[in-house]
């Protein structure tokens, strides 16, 4: 089974559900963690370990000079701007390339091939017994998200049960995240940006067809809105915790509430069965 | 006219409260733009008087015309992002995979491969008591949300007739969104929180702001939560030679304030709306702007 943790809003616990849950669930079996949120990673902050690592390349263009006679077929086809051609050479912006190989096909002389760039690193660590634990990361400055969290994944596929931590928003990286997963956890707060998040969230589960739950965090007791609006769309409220300056000074910390504090090893159990019930 | 943008790393660290506040006691004749186009939340705060809306296209997808198509399945050998899929024994494109590459149109012997144009969310200017406001709807799980980014920027200088700040409220992360906000700013705040994640995060999103040449500033919100991380992050500060224009204590208010639809600085007194009062008279006061 394949789960993934979204939430529209940044910061409504997202990792520390995924941490905790998945600390949880190797306490009883095999389970892998994987960290999709490639902009800013830090599902290891809670696992320290050693990692292993490899890079992730994309392929991009790189022209051959004494091929190519400048016609200008790559330029004009490639719609990301990765190519610009000059009266004397031709430009390659690899930020700028989503490798789709369309220069390498228009080429008339074969002058195109593609070699790898390095755009970041998948690494993959066993921080506790029967936890694996793998992290995406994007190099500064790069933009493609979702090769990385294709990496990412692609390297836990063989495992029976996994958790993909998704960045914030609703955009590429949290399509690329979600995609193929079997449900979706999606992490709110009470409040109006946390709702109005969750409505988009909600939005992205429907419409490629996963369905969903919803973990309430920090909650103040008045979640009324949240509830009302996940009644109203059919999705399951698997879990609330409440605000606590006890639970923030684990979290802060890089602490794990189902192992530092009493009674939330048994419910991020409960909310193990409760998305295995969204499946079913 | 100064272009600052609120950013964070890691999100709900508490931009668009940060952003909110500054643009309600700013003082400062204004133009606002609400840069998290995926979960924009500014509009949450100033109700809006929505002036234009415009249709956002992004890139062109991809479609098969099933009525050309000869079904011999080029064009899915080539699709490098899987975006051509099997359904009803016909293929179909996925609107939420295809980049807009147009191989498959390139590949296509039947000419059944075509690049539509593909809505892909709104873009707005509305009215505020506080300034314009240029922001954006990107439609859920649609991709290219940097450039409807640079689309609500170039909004926002076009109203900026006579304003002496250009306040932005950022996306998290540093990918293309991020990059795309940051681009041509003058300075960016910073929003962090005594955290480990926060931490972690805010020294990648340094090495990215580095890059554009502008001014960092930090703010550190909720700093009473985790003295020791405080700490902490103030030192990296101090190392990196970026000014930490204000700390935020945790505060109640805060979320009442949101739950009311308001900047925490617009009602009752309280020590959040305090800190960000100093957090704005030390900030402008860096940047010039009285």
């Amino acid at each position: 089974m394949k789960i993934a943790i979204a939430s529209g809003k940044g910061g409504t616990g997202k990792t520390m559900v995924a941490a905790n849950l998945g600390f949880t669930l190797a306490l009883s079996r095999e389970a892998a963690l994987v960290d999709c949120d490639v902009e800013e990673p830090n599902l290891h902050l809670f696992f320290p370990a050693q990692a292993l690592t490899a890079p992730v390349t994309t392929p991009v263009p790189e022209i051959d000079p004494d091929r190519c006679t400048l016609c200008g077929e790559c330029g004009k086809f490639c719609r990301f701007g990765a190519l610009s051609v000059l009266k004397d050479r031709v430009l390659v912006f690899p930020h700028l390339c989503h490798s789709c190989g369309g220069c390498t096909l228009v080429c008339p002389q074969g002058a195109v091939r593609e070699v790898p760039r390095t755009i970041g690193r998948v690494a993959c660590s066993s921080p506790i017994p029967r936890l694996t634990l793998v992290s995406g990361v994007l190099n500064e400055g790069e933009v493609q998200a979702p090769a990385v969290i294709r990496a990412a994944k692609a390297l836990s596929k063989a495992h029976p049960l996994t958790i993909y931590d998704a960045s914030p928003g609703t955009a590429c990286p949290v399509i690329e995240t979600i995609d193929g997963s079997d449900a979706c956890i999606l992490v709110t707060e009470s409040t109006p940006f946390g709702l109005h998040d969750l409505r988009l969230a909600a939005e992205v589960a429907e419409k490629m067809g996963i369905p969903a739950g919803v973990v309430i965090n920090r909650s103040d007791g008045r979640d009324e809105e949240t509830l009302a609006f996940c009644r109203e769309r059919g999705l399951p409220v698997l879990m609330t915790i409440p605000f606590s300056r006890e639970i923030a000074a684990v979290q802060n910390r890089g602490g794990l509430i189902c192992r530092d504090l009493p009674g939330w090893e048994e419910r991020f159990m409960a909310l193990f069965d409760g998305i295995a019930g969204v499946v079913a | 006219m100064i272009r600052l943008a609120v950013v964070s790393g890691k999100g709900g660290t508490g931009k668009t409260m940060v952003a909110a506040a500054l643009a309600d006691i700013s003082g400062v004749p204004q133009v606002l733009a609400d840069c998290d186009v995926d979960a924009a939340n500014l509009e949450l705060l100033f109700e809006p008087r929505r002036i234009t809306t415009e249709e956002y296209l992004g890139l062109e997808a991809a479609r098969i015309d099933p009525a050309v198509c000869r079904d011999c399945g080029i064009c899915a050998d080539h699709c490098r992002f899987g975006a051509i899929v099997r359904r009803n024994d016909a293929w179909e494109v996925d609107p939420l995979h295809c980049e807009g590459c147009a191989v498959c149109t390139y590949v296509c012997p039947t000419g059944a491969a075509r690049m539509e144009p593909r809505p892909s969310g709104e873009i707005y200017t509305s009215a505020t008591d506080r300034g314009s406001l240029a922001h954006a709807r990107l439609f859920p799980g649609s991709g290219n949300s940097g450039l409807l980014v640079t689309e609500v920027k170039k909004r926002a200088e076009s109203l900026a007739d006579g304003a002496g700040l250009l306040l932005a409220d950022g996306p998290p992360g540093i990918g293309c969104p991020l990059i795309a906000t940051v681009g041509g700013m003058d300075a960016v705040l910073i929003v962090t929180e005594p955290g480990v994640s926060a931490l972690h995060d805010i020294e990648r999103l340094v090495t990215v702001c580095r890059r554009f040449g502008v001014r960092i500033f930090a703010a550190i919100n909720r700093f009473d939560l985790a003295e020791d991380i405080r700490a902490r992050i103030e030192d990296y500060c101090r190392r990196e030679d970026i000014v930490v224009a204000g700390e935020i204590p945790f505060d109640p208010m805060v979320i009442d304030a949101v739950r009311n639809g308001r900047p925490v600085t617009r009602g009752a007194a309280s020590p959040a709306a305090d800190a960000l009062r100093a957090l704005r008279d030390t900030l402008f006061a860096e940047l010039g702007l009285s």
